[in-house]
């Protein structure tokens, strides 16, 4: 009896989750322009939202932006978690409680604390100060990503290295970087995701005319809604689920492997 | 790699983008327009009293209603098989990564007055139902963004409960209610407390939610601190309420254990 | 694996930086900021096509947030479209740059009573873009007794089917209009007066919106609302249940105009935007899609007489003697309309 129960609580939690999303991906196939009455099929919305000017220079921002940002705070990230580990212990903590700084304040606080330090040095507002905003508030996420990572490091490996005539940064290279991969990389794709979801950061430090895709449906949905937003989630919803069941077969082909 | 002058970049980054705008923030805070110290923009806090009140009932609500739903679903699926386990655990993180503006106009659509639902009652002949612009729309917005992140780090404590412990306590002769209040529900507490962290913070400071659920007539501190900078341009007020903010979230932080290590990676 | 990853770093540390480049290397710019849906979509990319200066494009949805965005620096923009007494406050505050007409030679297509008006009184600073008067919009389906105040707002009978404009100024503004008072008064006793009502207004309220208004109005969602002259021909064209009257209190005159925002580095590419939108087919085209009263001579010669006859867009006499114009009003006023606010969101 309490299975059944599970089964059908974990069903309506999800119904709950999904329904508003999936309703909203239907009538993204809406001929007419409502989002209550459903007047006929039609892909003339998928159609607009290609040629909509405004959400496709977002979207190229977006990109920029998240690709820029999750490289350079991987890189410095992970020299950071390195060096970081060989810090004396007060110092080090001082770093890590200053570290979690970005993650733990509410996103307001950080968009606004950098919105006053931009506003003070009078730096405007655009692609540059969206960069910066989102450097840093990656850096942190893709330490603390790399960082337990690196006590399952074997060291000796750095160390025998070196006594085969290896200098220090090739034995870096070749001995410890590939066992940092897999961390690297989770922290690359969290870094990245993070980027690609930030609005409120976003929103506070943009300044003129710069949009990400956050801050442009936000923009759209102020004024008349087009259905254009329902296709466009239709296909944040599809991208979403191909990487994570990419990422699901990848996994698992990589445990079925491991076991052989 | 016993190198420790490769930290040095975040270092200098930390220190001018995490360190300085937190001054700043303190800064503007105590100074007014023109630059000379005041403690004038901490006075005005007073007025928006009720709105810290307000806000914090609000995400007090949600907090809790999260959590009840919440530890039952993790509950649930942790005594899943394996495959169904991974699946739900997908379907739990899609929607966390459809864009937070995207997935509130979702719930606002379904919710209006002429939205799916009052249809549907109107096909039963029940009255339409007054769903959005209240307080229950704006309280409804904050489980629906939120519920995921309560739901995930008490389902990977509940996960890392090692069933020997289980085991053991059913030989002692314990029934299945002393197993959950005696052994399950402390060992899960470090993710209960990183799941009340990850809720609480973001409803205390939303003002996306509020703003389109609540029809601009529900005001949050988030709504208050966004007018500041974005409609009434006074960063200083802004900034004093912010610092009120941070206090309000380091208090939670302290009451709910941050300090324990098991936390901090539960929030990872 | 280790490799492949690599590479795709590589080639999107290559290829994104390099698409940046072509989108962001501008010739000549020029950073426009109006309001939303106030502009005919086909109007920057003819401007660019015709002048070679790239048109940078965002939006505001009320004077207020505008002058924030102007006031913190954080962003920097040329043209500006702000109301009547947005216009005094910023030539006030020396925000905006006295204009070089001889760049804008379409001014003299301007109607010559919309010049020399009380917000710019030496025309230095501005030309009009639009103009227009406040009406009270309503569904006519489901509002069965035609309104004659705007008092309608407050009947209890449509209780969370009204909707009211999320600036302190059009609230109180449309509140006192209402009470027969003056609309500019600075008497803390009258606009304690009209705050109260508009937190009485509140409780009957849907929402308070600004371009909210066209979605709520048009699904029948929201039955009546205070709308600007072009957003109510708007919204009755998409929704034919929709009607207007111009309540018997009477109503608020406005004038948009454009302006260009002090310390501006593309002065000369401003100039000519500005003399391209009082350009005859410019103004023409944004007449037609925003439906907004023109100040443009030859646009509203073109009109047709249905159009001029329609009286919220081309108001006859007797009730532009009833109209307010909205002025700026001193720093102490502005900060009591701040408090008073802030306390009508927090009840």
């Amino acid at each position: 009896m309490s299975k059944a129960f599970s089964r059908i609580y974990i069903f309506l939690v999800f119904f709950f989750l999904y329904a508003p999303i999936l309703l909203l991906i239907f009538f993204s196939f809406n001929s007419s322009n409502s989002n209550v009455a459903f007047n006929g099929f039609s892909l003339r919305w998928y159609e607009e939202l290609f040629h909509d000017e405004e959400i496709l220079r977002a979207l190229l921002n977006t990109l920029i932006v998240a690709s820029l940002a999750s490289v350079i705070s991987t890189i410095i990230g992970t020299a950071a978690a390195i060096g970081l580990s060989n810090f004396k212990k007060w110092k080090k903590k001082a770093i890590m409680n200053i570290t979690y700084i970005p993650v733990l304040n509410p996103d307001i606080i950080t968009g606004i604390s950098l919105l006053l330090l931009f506003v003070a040095f009078n730096i405007p507002g655009g692609f540059i100060t969206v960069l910066i905003a989102h450097i840093t508030f990656d850096i942190p996420y893709v330490i603390l990503a790399i960082t337990p990572r690196l006590r399952h490091v074997d060291s000796h490996l750095f160390e025998a290295a070196q006594d085969l005539g290896a200098t220090p940064v090739n034995a870096f290279f070749k001995a410890v970087f590939p066992q940092l991969i897999p961390g690297i990389v989770s922290a690359f794709l969290m870094a990245f995701t993070l980027s690609i979801d930030d609005f409120v950061v976003t929103f506070f430090v943009r300044g003129n005319a710069f949009s990400t895709l956050s801050t442009v449906i936000y923009t759209i949905t102020k004024r008349k809604i087009p259905l254009s937003i329902n296709a466009l989630c239709a296909i944040m919803l599809l991208c979403v689920l191909t990487v994570l069941i990419a990422v699901n077969i990848f996994d698992k082909r990589k445990s079925r492997e491991e076991f052989k | 790699m016993k190198s420790r002058v490769i930290a040095v970049p975040y270092v200098i980054w930390s220190g001018i983008f995490i360190i300085v705008p937190t001054l700043f923030v303190g800064y503007f805070a105590f100074t007014d327009s023109n630059g000379t110290f005041t403690f004038e923009n901490i006075s005005k806090i007073g007025k928006y009293a009720n709105v810290f009140g307000r806000s914090i009932v609000y995400a007090a609500v949600a907090t809790v209603l999260c959590l009840i739903f919440g530890y039952l679903l993790a509950y649930f699926m942790a005594h899943l098989k394996e495959h169904q386990k991974s699946l739900c655990l997908v379907l739990l993180m899609l929607p966390m990564w459809i864009n937070l503006v995207l997935r509130t106009q979702a719930l606002q659509n379904i919710l209006m007055d002429n939205g799916v639902i009052n249809r549907l009652l109107g096909l039963l002949n029940i009255p339409s139902l007054k769903l959005l612009d209240t307080s229950f729309s704006v309280v409804l917005g904050l489980i629906y963004n939120y519920l995921p992140f309560m739901v995930l780090p008490i389902f990977t404590s509940l996960e890392k409960l090692d069933n020997k412990v289980i085991e053991a306590a059913q030989d002692l002769g314990a029934n299945s209610v002393n197993v959950f209040t005696k052994i399950t529900l402390p060992l899960s507490m470090p993710g209960v407390y990183s799941g009340i962290i990850m809720v609480f913070i973001p409803c205390l400071s939303t003002f996306v939610i509020s703003e389109k659920l609540g029809g601009g007539k529900v005001y949050l501190i988030g709504n208050v601190i966004n007018d500041m900078f974005n409609q009434n341009y006074n960063f200083n007020v802004g900034a004093a309420i912010s610092l009120v903010m941070m206090l309000i979230m380091i208090i939670t932080l302290v009451v709910f254990g941050f300090l324990d290590d098991e936390t901090k990676e539960g929030i990872l | 694996m280790k490799k492949l990853s690599v590479l795709v770093i590589v080639v999107m540390l290559v290829v994104m930086p390099l698409s940046s480049c072509s989108s962001y290397k501008a010739n000549e710019v020029v950073y426009v900021y109006n309001w939303g849906e106030y502009i005919d979509s086909s109007v920057n990319d003819m401007f660019e096509e015709e002048t070679g200066i790239k048109v940078i494009y965002d939006e505001y949805d009320n004077n207020e947030s505008m002058y924030a965005t102007l006031k913190n620096g954080a962003a920097k923009y040329d043209v500006i479209f702000p109301s009547d007494y947005m216009i005094s406050r910023l030539i006030e505050e020396d925000m905006v740059e006295p204009l070089n007409f001889d760049n804008i030679p379409n001014y003299q297509y301007i109607m010559d009573n919309f010049k020399g008006l009380e917000y710019d009184p030496e025309n230095k600073y501005s030309v009009p873009y639009t103009w227009g008067i406040i009406g009270l919009l309503y569904n006519k389906e489901y509002v069965t007794e035609t309104p004659t105040s705007w008092s309608a707002l407050w009947d209890e009978r449509y209780s969370g089917k009204t909707l009211m404009y999320n600036n302190s100024r059009d609230a109180i503004g449309l509140t006192l209009i209402k009470n027969n008072e003056d609309v500019n008064t600075t008497d803390t006793a009258v606009l304690d007066t009209a705050a109260e009502e508009v937190k009485t207004l509140k409780k009957n309220l849907q929402a308070f919106v600004s371009d909210e208004i066209f979605n709520l109005m048009e699904s029948g969602s929201a039955y009546m609302t205070p709308a600007y002259g072009g957003d109510v021909i708007t919204m009755m064209e998409e929704n034919s249940d929709l009607g207007y009257v111009i309540p018997q209190e009477g109503t608020n005159l406005f004038v948009d105009a454009m302006c260009v925002v002090k310390g501006s580095e593309n002065k000369e590419a401003a100039e000519k935007y500005i003399n391209f939108l009082c350009r005859e087919d410019i103004a023409a085209l944004n007449r037609e899609e925003t439906c907004y009263s023109t100040p443009q001579q030859q646009v509203y010669e073109g009109l047709d007489e249905e159009t001029k006859n329609e009286l919220i867009a081309y108001p006859t006499d007797d009730i532009l003697e009833k109209s307010q114009v909205y002025t700026n009003l001193p720093q102490e006023t502005l900060d009591y309309y701040s408090s008073l606010w802030t306390n009508i969101k927090n009840s």
